[in-house]
């Protein structure tokens, strides 16, 4: 199936800035679900507020456009409610991470079978520039005009730690290894975390000095390395990515179905 | 078959209303003095199939049973204040979404933190304005326990025959007293099912294109047809439109829905309002007490009346000016500094004639506090 068979191409063109990261985020997630050969009606998009959660418009599986931040517990009640669905969850760093941090450590230490897409580019896109918990320190943003003074989070550590039984990071000038961990992400039998680095050439990028879009998929190029590499033990600063967790551990929706069981219901 | 008797607890009765009405799916957070709905159904729920989730939080509950709701399933969620103001945001996108759901808040004491195991009646405006921008909304309420489980269900069938949240504003006496209930038999009361779409797969399905009726038939997630839902205004396919055409039409939609249908929506009680020369309003526990006062003034031959309001939301208006009209004195019992009475007020030709009866303190309101206010309306001092 070609992409186009999962686009709703009436509602194009859609809202992203020239050079943007989601776009390929959006290309390469439909190539993976294209090549798992399921039908469009058992898959569910859910995704928060942002730039990167517009991305569930677009697609045509059933979409739930939530909160700021939400859309993990949104997801839960889908997926709890009817397991049999495919439940994909894109959301931006600050939505996340920021607003959406405790639903998020929630839903991976519950390992609810869904997957977890954060779009990260540093920065608040929709609202115009502001600094996120990923921006790191030094970065400028319209809200941190002598430079932030934040310390960030590590997505791949904080969602091993919260208890994802699969965590990966890619980024959008890695295609085919994102369309890779993507597809092993939506089959994985519990909580997934995928991050993908993503550009921002509109603030992040400009406010920065980061140059253009094609730069700034260069420097994801330039600065990142498979797990483990050679090129990581001879340069420490250099950004790992590949897949870092992928446990079989019990998923939350069929340890429901054993209570139901035990409680004497039927499912 | 003689009918089912219980003596229970009020959180319990909602729980055994809840799954007389059909619950699938219930998602909250532990808060006194509403827990006892979460303990209940975590143990009876599983037992019929459904499911119970405790989430991090009371945010994520009201967002995880607006997902529940859009698969096809009936749901719930109880609080109270502070869980309440939690779920405000999301309660706003149940509004704009028009997800069918039931919010109980069983109201303790606030601001803030309160007095958490003692009675209020504070949040009735919380209830209908705690969430942002122009909207409308349903809150019913009850004082005695076989009026919480019809109203419990009443709340499940208005959440699906108007498409949208339905708030259960109960209150830490009615929530914990223990009564007797009548457990109504299989069908005596009729349930509301989803109204479905009979359009077919395959065919341009208008999830918010309502019919002359006003109401939207729902697809279930998961089901033939894909669509949009989302908390922006939105068009008839649910995607997000700034068109001023749309955005006008779709908040009248919300309000008109809703607002044009008070008098449906109205539930009431009457106790001897024919002859009334003086009318307490009350609701709740409240109306107990004022129940109490009314029935030991008959005794006097003094013509006192009771309208105990089980719709709070949309405010009965019409009822209150067809029972009060030609009323001396309108009293409004409740347990804030009145929330009801100012609607009251505004209802009525003279609002001159309407007086507050109330306590704020944390402890429930008795007949001789309700007196005391009747003895001070007469000019006989306290």
């Amino acid at each position: 199936m070609s992409v186009k068979d999962y686009i709703r191409e009436r509602f194009f063109p859609h809202i992203w800035c020239a050079g943007c990261g989601h776009g390929i985020v959006l290309n390469n997630l439909l190539r993976a679900v294209g090549g798992l050969g399921m039908s469009k009606n058992e898959i569910v998009m859910v995704s928060g507020i942002g730039c990167s959660s517009r991305i569930s418009g677009y697609v045509d599986f059933h979409t739930l456009h939530t909160l700021h931040g939400r859309a993990l517990a949104f997801a839960t009640g889908v997926k709890l409610s009817k397991p049999e669905l495919n439940v994909i969850v894109p959301m931006g760093d600050g939505d996340a991470l920021a607003i959406g941090g405790n639903h998020f450590i929630h839903a991976a230490r519950r390992n609810i079978a869904m997957t977890a897409i954060v779009m990260n580019n540093r920065i608040y896109g929709m609202t115009g520039g502001q600094y996120s918990p990923l921006s790191g320190p030094g970065k400028l943003a319209t809200t941190a005009p002598y430079r932030n003074i934040d310390q960030d989070f590590d997505i791949v550590k904080l969602a091993k730690a919260a208890g994802a039984t699969f965590v990966a990071r890619t980024t959008t000038y890695h295609i085919q290894q994102m369309a890779d961990i993507l597809r092993q992400a939506i089959l994985h039998d519990g909580f997934s975390v995928v991050e993908i680095l993503s550009q921002c050439p509109t603030y992040f990028g400009r406010r920065n000095k980061l140059g253009n879009a094609a730069d700034m998929m260069k420097f994801f190029k330039d600065n990142t390395t498979p797990i483990g590499s050679k090129a990581k033990k001879e340069n420490p600063e250099l950004t790992e990515r590949g897949i870092f967790v992928q446990n079989d551990l019990p998923e939350y929706c069929a340890e429901y179905d054993k209570i139901i069981k035990k409680a004497g219901g039927s499912c | 078959m003689g009918s089912q008797v219980k003596f229970i607890q009020g959180n319990e009765v909602c729980v055994e209303a809840a799954l007389y009405a059909g619950l699938d799916f219930f998602a909250g957070y532990p808060i006194t003095p509403s827990t006892e709905i979460a303990e209940h159904l975590a143990y009876r729920l599983p037992q019929a199939g459904g499911k119970f989730i405790q989430m991090e939080d009371e945010i994520a509950s009201m967002c995880a049973i607006i997902g529940a709701s859009l698969t096809g399933q009936k749901v719930l969620t109880a609080t109270s204040g502070p869980g309440f103001s939690l779920m405000q945001e999301a309660l706003g996108y149940a509004v704009m979404a028009e997800i069918p759901c039931v919010i109980v808040n069983v109201q303790r004491g606030g601001p803030s933190t309160g007095i958490p195991t003692h009675i209020s009646q504070g949040d009735v405006n919380q209830a209908r304005w705690g969430t942002h921008g122009d909207h409308a909304i349903i809150a019913l309420t009850a004082s005695n326990h076989q009026d919480v489980f019809a109203m419990t269900v009443e709340a499940f069938n208005m959440a699906e025959t108007y498409r949208t949240p339905v708030v259960l504003l109960f209150d830490e006496v009615v929530g914990h007293m223990r009564e007797k209930l009548i457990l109504p038999q299989t069908n005596e009361i009729p349930l509301v099912k989803r109204l479905k779409t009979s359009v077919d797969g395959g065919v341009d399905y208008h999830p918010y294109l309502a019919r002359e009726d006003g109401r939207l038939p729902m697809s279930d997630f998961g089901g033939v047809h894909r669509y949009n839902v989302t908390g922006l205004y939105h068009d008839m396919w649910g995607f997000p439109s700034d068109n001023p055409k749309i955005v006008h039409g779709l908040l009248r939609h919300l309000v008109d829905k809703i607002e044009s249908n008070a008098d449906t929506i109205a539930r009431y009680k009457e106790h001897y309002l024919e002859d009334a020369k003086k009318v307490l309003i009350s609701y709740g526990a409240s109306a107990r007490s004022a129940l109490h006062v009314v029935n030991t003034l008959r005794q006097k031959g003094q013509k006192y009346g009771l309208l105990e309001l089980q719709t709070l939301w949309p405010f009965p208006h019409q009822v209150i000016r067809d029972r009060c009209n030609g009323a001396e004195h309108i009293i409004v019992v409740e347990m804030n500094l009145g929330q009801i009475c100012r609607e009251v007020k505004n209802a009525v030709d003279h609002p001159d004639r309407v007086f507050l009866a109330n306590r704020v303190d944390g402890v429930f309101i008795n007949p001789s506090d309700i007196r005391q206010t009747l003895r001070l309306i007469q000019g006989r001092g306290v």
